[in-house]
């Protein structure tokens, strides 16, 4: 039963078409089956008819339109064998109708796009976060089951279990089919960038240990380019997209040699990729000329003076701690106060900013950055033992070995500090 | 699409009748149903006398068996419902949270099933 030698080629074809125009070829599907998981099923049908067929006479001239013909004949086979064939004769007439009427095989490119569509239903809040994540990248950017699972440490059959009831969810609860409009816009596509900007961070924050998930911010980024242009000129899109890209622009001195994360102070700017921070800048400055402001494109804006600036002390400090009152007026989030607290320290001074601290210590009581600035500030102001102490509470609410490495090397440093200072 | 939206409230917590937040409340009620019935989404939607009036009906090996009150003991409980006849699960939502309950307890929205002949 082995594969003839010109399967691999053939195979790789197929996965690279699943990989580029399987998230266009199934929203099509979506579209004129209105179910998703037939939808779903009846691509990877003719997936697996395309292996066979094409591996016996080569590749198709026009192989989506091929995978759009079989899998709509697929969709009517799967009806057709259903258990209620008679409630879904309708439907399976209507089918026949359009593939009657739908374009030859011969046809270029007769698919049309409605990826965006298939985006905020992936992204619907009535699905949990985690299910969107897995949703999107399994139907959008048309990843593997398998490899989500591997990526979010779960099993793979807890994983498709997952994306069935998800796609089930969406058809039976009634999630539409359809771009919002106006009223609900704003809010749903505040949902759609939370999941984009949550497979990014899933990525980002695992550092280079599992290579799959590094993979994830390229994805995110992919994501984010997809939707820059199925809806161009929307600012809080093309802030997120900059956002991403500033932040990935940095990948390669995020890590020393040992793997331990680096500061933005103690990295190599020279490894910052400059094609990609010139375009994410030039990005959030056309969002921002667009003068409706949004979290994302406040972040992005940050991390554009990051990166433009030439060294840690020559940043823009000022800059950073107005665009960071600015998120935490809109947000009302105490972690944005914290993060202007830190470039006030640069401005006005450490002692200036351990003021500041005060207000938003309740709030933050549970999160280890609050303990390492303020561990970091007391240390700078002098206050070398109420910085071991804060330090400690750091690590001990730190998730990530990691990150508990570079808190323990920044506690160590300050004991050599604290032998030799004066007493 | 039909939905139905159960209204959980919590006994301990529901405003008492004799007091001003009580007449504001069922005011809330009187403008939600104006609304849905000027916007034809209103199906049906009535309260329920509190759960101690409720009786939990099984039926085992053939015998009918009854229970005093509620089948699980949970802090909120079923106070009413609404069914509503929707486009799509937004337009659901944006009615459930017209429901004045909405802001105390929680309401669960489900479509209704729809049984193939």
């Amino acid at each position: 039963m082995g594969e003839s030698p010109a399967a691999a080629p053939v195979a790789e074809a197929i996965d690279r078409i699943a990989r580029q125009d399987g998230g266009r070829l199934l929203s099509s599907l979506v579209g004129s089956l209105r179910d998703f998981q037939l939808a779903e099923d009846s691509l990877q049908d003719a997936l697996e008819s395309a292996l066979i067929h094409w591996n016996r006479n080569g590749l198709p001239a026009a192989p989506n339109a091929w995978l759009m013909q079989v899998a709509r004949r697929k969709a009517i086979d799967r009806l057709r064998r259903s258990a209620n064939f008679q409630a879904k004769s309708a439907e399976i007439a209507h089918l026949i109708d359009m593939e009657n009427g739908s374009a030859t095989v011969d046809e270029p490119d007769p698919i049309g796009d409605e990826r965006l569509k298939l985006i905020f239903a992936c992204c619907h809040p009535a699905l949990d976060r985690k299910t969107c994540v897995a949703l999107t990248l399994r139907s959008v950017c048309g990843l593997k089951t398998e490899d989500i699972a591997d990526a979010y440490l779960d099993g793979h059959e807890a994983m498709a279990q997952r994306l069935v009831r998800a796609r089930h969810k969406i058809v039976k609860a009634g999630i539409a089919y359809e771009v919002p409009g106006p009223d609900g816009w704003a809010a749903r596509l505040e949902s759609v960038l939370a999941v984009v900007y949550l497979i990014f961070n899933e990525g980002y924050a695992s550092g280079s240990a599992l290579h799959i998930r590094a993979d994830l911010c390229e994805e995110a980024i992919r994501l984010g380019r997809l939707l820059t242009g199925l809806r161009p000129g929307e600012p809080e899109i093309e802030g997120l997209l900059a956002l991403m890209l500033l932040h990935h622009a940095r990948r390669a001195a995020r890590l020393g040699a040992a793997g331990e994360i680096l500061t933005l102070e103690a990295q190599d700017r020279r490894l910052w990729d400059r094609t990609e921070i010139s375009e994410g800048v030039a990005l959030i400055e056309q969002a921002l000329g667009r003068r409706r402001p949004g979290a994302y494109q406040l972040q992005a804006a940050i991390i554009a003076v990051h990166a433009e600036a030439a060294s840690f002390a020559e940043t823009d400090w000022q800059q950073i701690a107005w665009l960071y009152a600015e998120l935490s007026h809109m947000a009302d989030n105490p972690v944005y106060e914290l993060n202007r607290i830190v470039a006030v320290s640069y401005v006005d001074g450490p002692a200036a900013a351990l003021a500041c601290l005060k207000p938003i210590a309740l709030a933050l009581v549970q999160y280890q950055p609050f303990y390492a600035v303020q561990a970091d500030l007391l240390a700078r102001d002098g206050q070398i033992d109420q910085a071991g102490v804060a330090y400690a509470r750091a690590i001990e609410l730190s998730q990530s070995e990691a990150e508990k490495r570079f808190l323990s090397q920044r506690l160590e440093a300050l004991g050599r500090r604290s032998a030799i200072a004066p007493a | 699409m039909k939905y139905m939206a159960l209204i959980y409230v919590n006994p301990n917590t529901l405003t008492p009748p004799d007091s001003p937040e009580f007449g504001k409340m069922m005011g809330g009620y009187q403008a939600a149903n104006e609304t849905y019935k000027r916007d034809g989404v209103w199906v049906a939607g009535d309260a329920l006398q509190p759960s101690a009036t409720a009786t939990t009906v099984r039926v085992r090996n053939g015998k009918t068996e009854t229970m005093d009150g509620p089948f699980a003991e949970t802090k909120e409980q079923l106070g009413g419902y609404y069914i509503f006849d929707c486009a799509n699960l937004d337009e659901a939502i944006r009615y459930a949270s017209m429901i004045p309950h909405a802001a105390t307890g929680c309401v669960e929205v489900r479509p209704i099933m729809v049984f193939d002949r």
